[in-house]
């Protein structure tokens, strides 16, 4: 259809990978920040709240740099992470899931802490007096009460990684193949004269990919939301 | 023989409470006015509030004991529980509430004490549907349905027609006279409505003001007016 070139298709097909995988990993900590945030009050819950949101009012460049100087092979947790489990971020591709991870965070919090909020708790007790554990009743009460908000989290999320330029950048530049997304290609071809016209066949990709993985959500969301309404 | 022994107090802000009292089988009523402390009072037996000072035991295994930093946490007690409210899962079907209990205690499914009980409150045509279709009187047959598929030791009611109008009230306490007569669980009943602890009760506690102020059978009922003003 838009006759895209092998070099276009590995870019789309990194930044799905790249959103995906970055989504399925912040997903249970987002799910634990938000109960935590939701459900206890400990001291720091401000600060903790005010460094979530970092990521979302914070240039995207200083957090790129920021994951550099932690997690680049001579940082500290990188060097770490490398020699005790062969786990390297900089420069390829799981580096910029990291990033695109991180960028999406806080969007993935807010709306699962929000449903959080909003579970009537007293039917967790009832779940208790029938004999459900800790661990049961938020496995069968908690969390599917809250899987509209935890949908629209990980979209969100999902979403903020595939549109993800800045931090990745960053943190592990614009190699073809290995960190080079949609957004780094798009940006690739602008700074080449003529490069206009290749880089709208991309611009039109992005705006598909993003417009699917909305409508995907949405019809996610009302299935879920449904599921309370009756058949 | 008694069933359920309970000596608890509890500080709710300005409020005291403080009760004590034996129950045997059949359905004790705890009778009394808005904010006696009645919900206190089975809150604690259920284990969803703990008691600042005191005891509960329920067929001589005890629950709760001040003394000895003992609490057996609710979801070990075996006390089905029906709210006021009702409190389906809304996310599950009437089915799926029902067995919720079993399904928690790991317990082998049983055709026929399913089908038992759901003759026993007629909620066979409800079990596919979602609990935000009921009406009032059938979500409350589910609960209780719910709560005594979990084969309780003990069965706490706590106003359970008091959401619901005359019409839906006539047609839950049958439903709790059989249960009391033919399912033979021990039963504590929350009510400020002397017609609904008539029809129920075998044996009454007055409460007031967090207190026990009275106790025995149903004659206690006609030295009170009516009903406690809601």
């Amino acid at each position: 259809m838009l006759n895209l070139t092998p070099d276009e298709w590995t870019a789309i097909a990194l930044s799905l990978r790249i959103s995906i995988v970055a989504t399925a990993f912040a997903l249970p900590f987002g799910i634990a920040l938000g109960w935590l945030l939701a459900r206890k009050d400990f001291w720091g819950k401000t600060l903790l709240d005010g460094i979530l949101y970092l990521p979302l009012v914070l240039p995207p460049v200083v957090t790129g740099y920021l994951l550099l100087i932690s997690f680049g092979r001579r940082g500290p947790i990188g060097a770490f992470l490398d020699h005790y489990f062969g786990i390297v971020f900089s420069f390829r591709w799981t580096g910029a899931a990291l990033a695109c991870g991180v960028m999406g965070f806080p969007l993935m919090v807010r709306p699962i802490r929000l449903a959080l909020e909003a579970i009537d708790r007293r039917l967790e007790d009832a779940a208790a007096t029938l004999g459900a554990d800790r661990i049961w009743v938020f496995l069968t009460i908690t969390l599917p009460l809250a899987l509209p908000g935890i949908i629209a989290g990980a979209v969100l999320c999902f979403a903020r990684a595939l549109g993800e330029f800045g931090a990745t950048i960053t943190f592990v530049s614009n190699i073809p193949g290995e960190t080079q997304t949609i957004s780094a290609a798009i940006y690739t071809l602008l700074q080449v004269p003529g490069g206009e016209a290749l880089a709208a066949r991309l611009v039109v990709v992005a705006i598909v990919l993003s417009l699917a993985a909305l409508i995907i959500s949405e019809w996610f969301a009302r299935r879920a939301g449904m599921r309370f309404q009756g058949e | 023989m008694i069933v359920l022994a309970v000596d608890v107090e509890k500080k709710l802000g300005t409020f005291k409470l403080a009760v004590r009292f034996e129950a045997a089988g059949g359905a004790t009523a705890l009778f009394g006015p808005s904010g006696a402390g009645k919900t206190t009072v089975v809150n604690m037996i259920a284990g969803l509030l703990t008691p600042d000072r005191g005891f509960i035991a329920l067929n001589g295994t005890t629950l709760f004991d001040a003394a000895h930093g003992l609490n057996v946490s609710p979801h070990r007690r075996h006390i089905g529980y029906v709210f006021q409210e009702g409190r389906l899962f809304p996310h599950l079907s009437v089915r799926q509430n029902i067995d919720y209990g079993r399904r928690m205690s790991g317990r082998p499914r049983n055709a026929e004490e399913f089908a038992r009980i759901v003759e026993l409150l007629g909620i066979g045509p409800l079990l596919d549907r979602r609990p935000r279709l009921l009406s009032g009187g059938e979500r409350q047959r589910v609960a209780i349905g719910r709560a005594l598929l979990m084969r309780p030791r003990l069965l706490l009611l706590d106003e359970p027609l008091a959401s619901l109008d005359s019409g839906h009230k006539h047609e839950i306490l049958p439903f709790l006279v059989r249960l009391r007569d033919e399912a033979k669980v021990p039963m504590v009943y929350v009510s400020h409505t002397a017609a609904e602890v008539r029809r129920i009760a075998t044996t009454v506690l007055r409460i007031d003001a967090g207190r026990v102020t009275a106790s025995g059978g149903l004659e206690l009922l006609d030295k009170t007016e009516a009903d406690y003003p809601e």
